[in-house]
């Protein structure tokens, strides 16, 4: 806290925070609006409260399909994700080896790629071996995206133990396998479960490279974006409240997850 | 400790290595390849032909969208830097600790919601006859056109970075040593002054960083020009989707990649070396 106090500039500084707030909350508050409003063409007044685009998504059997696609990539993407992200952060935490910075800004940097050009680049990758246009293309573009974050919330983890837990577990008679599984696993554990949820989410989310490698087995975003192209149409927005309101659970249970470590791990 | 390859450290470290080397490293370098290659009668051949890096660079298509994207891009760095540390400042300094947490959580909630639904949803508060013209009418005001242009463009590049850039903004202002501040007004330095020579210098890196996050999404984005921006003039990464979609020409669509990969470096590259250099030199 500053001593310096001036009421008038500290009332601006909150208003200016709120209009932030407003800026970025309202697409997405707009989106919840319009997909329970009567009118095709979203705009005011609003018409009457209408279940109606809930109703068409839901009798449409392509949504579904997306639904189901999206749903097997996240499973699988955030199970490879968080062991690959496991691995590479507990080889960060514990070893020092020639080339290590190498190792981590390889494991590090795909989110600083732009999606278009990992997408033209595993599209162009993932041809040439024959893997593109299926579900297993997106899992492996999906499983390049997601390990970082798995990597990141997992290291996070790591660097709160007790460096001298691992080595007191050695002195008991435990070799590496043991300690491993006795003692950093259930230590890590609320962070693997919130690593789980947070890369299902963002593979939840991601459309772009998904639009370019998936073919016709399309995932639910990469649906948003042909509805996109398309007409008008409010579906989106009701695809995109069911869409936000599981990506929200799943936030809320790995926040929880994180928040309880002192939880009985085993 | 013991730091010998052993099969257990390499069960660990082995599987990221390898999965990042293959499906991440691998396609990138690929790319550089496929650049050379040509394309005849729709079929893609191996070769080493400079002809796509001739037929891009010589086009003044190319060049009119590269420094557009560029613009684009650094316009959104510094609009959205700006106007988000006002509110990184109040976050980091003026919030107690309860409020801070929840505000962090607030703003992480954006990551996870569609940012295709929210510049869907950002065309019904932008269109001539849509909301916020609406409301600037009851003012006599408008309407004025905001979507299909720059302005819809930077509104949506805003949208996808502005939650992103208040976050780093704050853990970096987190840092900023509170006796340094503490000490400047004592020694009867004015807010402003605070601000500008002490709490900004201490916490340069993580702005820089900040505003390069900024650089990036927008550079990369392809969502915001062409359905807030128009498609048209296109941007890079729209010229990257239009041509991989449109056909086999995808060896051009590298030649783009490459320019925006090489392009990303530099830019990068420069702003690390601007964010830690030392104060005063």
């Amino acid at each position: 806290m500053t001593g310096n106090r001036n009421p008038i500039i500290d009332g601006l500084l909150k208003l200016h925070i709120t209009l932030c707030l407003i800026f970025i909350f309202a697409p997405i508050v707009g989106s919840f609006v319009f997909s329970l409003n009567s009118d095709r063409f979203p705009s005011l007044p609003l018409g009457s409260f209408s279940t109606e685009w809930y109703r068409l998504i839901w009798e449409d059997p392509l949504v579904w399909a997306g639904f189901f696609n999206t749903l097997l990539v996240g499973a699988c993407v955030a199970a490879i994700a968080t062991l690959l992200g496991f691995g590479g952060a507990y080889t960060d935490f514990r070893y020092e080896f020639f080339g290590k910075t190498a190792y981590l800004a390889l494991a590090l940097l795909p989110p600083t790629i732009p999606v278009v050009i990992m997408g033209l680049a595993m599209l162009a990758f993932l041809s040439r071996i024959s893997l593109s246009g299926n579900v297993v293309s997106v899992i492996i573009a999906h499983g390049v995206m997601c390990s970082p974050f798995a990597m990141a919330i997992i290291r996070l983890r790591l660097s709160q133990m007790d460096p001298d837990l691992e080595a007191a577990a050695w002195n008991l008679g435990g070799n590496e396998w043991v300690t491993m599984r006795h003692v950093i696993i259930p230590f890590t554990k609320p962070a693997i479960y919130a690593a789980l949820f947070i890369t299902m989410a963002v593979s939840f989310d991601e459309f772009a490279v998904a639009w370019f490698v998936s073919g016709l087995n399309e995932t639910l975003p990469v649906k948003v974006l042909g509805f996109l192209q398309g007409q008008v149409s409010p579906r989106i927005n009701a695809i995109g409240s069911l869409a936000f309101v599981s990506s929200i659970s799943f936030i809320v249970i790995a926040q929880l997850l994180m928040r309880n470590p002192n939880a009985k791990t085993s | 400790m013991n730091t010998r390859p052993n099969l257990f450290s390499l069960t660990f470290s082995l599987p990221l290595l390898i999965w990042q080397l293959a499906f991440f490293l691998f396609p990138l370098a690929f790319l550089v390849a496929l650049s050379f290659w040509t394309v005849r009668n729709f079929q893609m051949q191996p070769d080493f032909d400079t002809v796509n890096w001739v037929k891009i660079y010589s086009r003044s298509v190319f060049w009119d969208a590269y420094f557009r994207t560029l613009l684009l891009a650094s316009a959104s760095a510094v609009l959205i830097s700006l106007t988000a540390f006002p509110a990184s400042y109040a976050i980091s300094f003026k919030l107690g600790e309860n409020a801070k947490r929840w505000m962090i959580f607030v703003l992480i909630i954006p990551f996870f919601t569609s940012y295709l639904v929210r510049v869907y949803s950002l065309q019904v508060f932008l269109s001539d006859a849509g909301i916020l013209n609406a409301f600037l009418g009851y003012f006599g005001l408008g309407p004025y056109p905001m979507l299909n242009n720059s302005f819809g463009t930077l509104t949506g590049y805003a949208t996808l970075c502005l939650p992103l850039v208040i976050l780093l903004q704050v853990f970096s202002l987190n840092f900023v040593n509170r006796d340094l501040v503490e000490a400047a007004h004592n020694m009867r330095c004015g807010r402003l002054r605070t601000v500008l020579e002490v709490i900004i210098p201490s916490a340069k890196a993580g702005l820089v960083i900040a505003g390069l996050f900024a650089f990036i999404l927008s550079f990369g984005d392809f969502v915001s020009p062409l359905y807030l921006g128009g498609g048209n003039p296109p941007t890079l990464s729209i010229m990257i989707t239009d041509i991989t979609k449109s056909g086999q020409q995808w060896p051009r669509a590298a030649v783009v990649a490459l320019t925006m990969i090489a392009t990303l470096l530099t830019v990068a590259f420069a702003a690390i070396k601007f964010a830690y250099r030392e104060a005063g030199k």
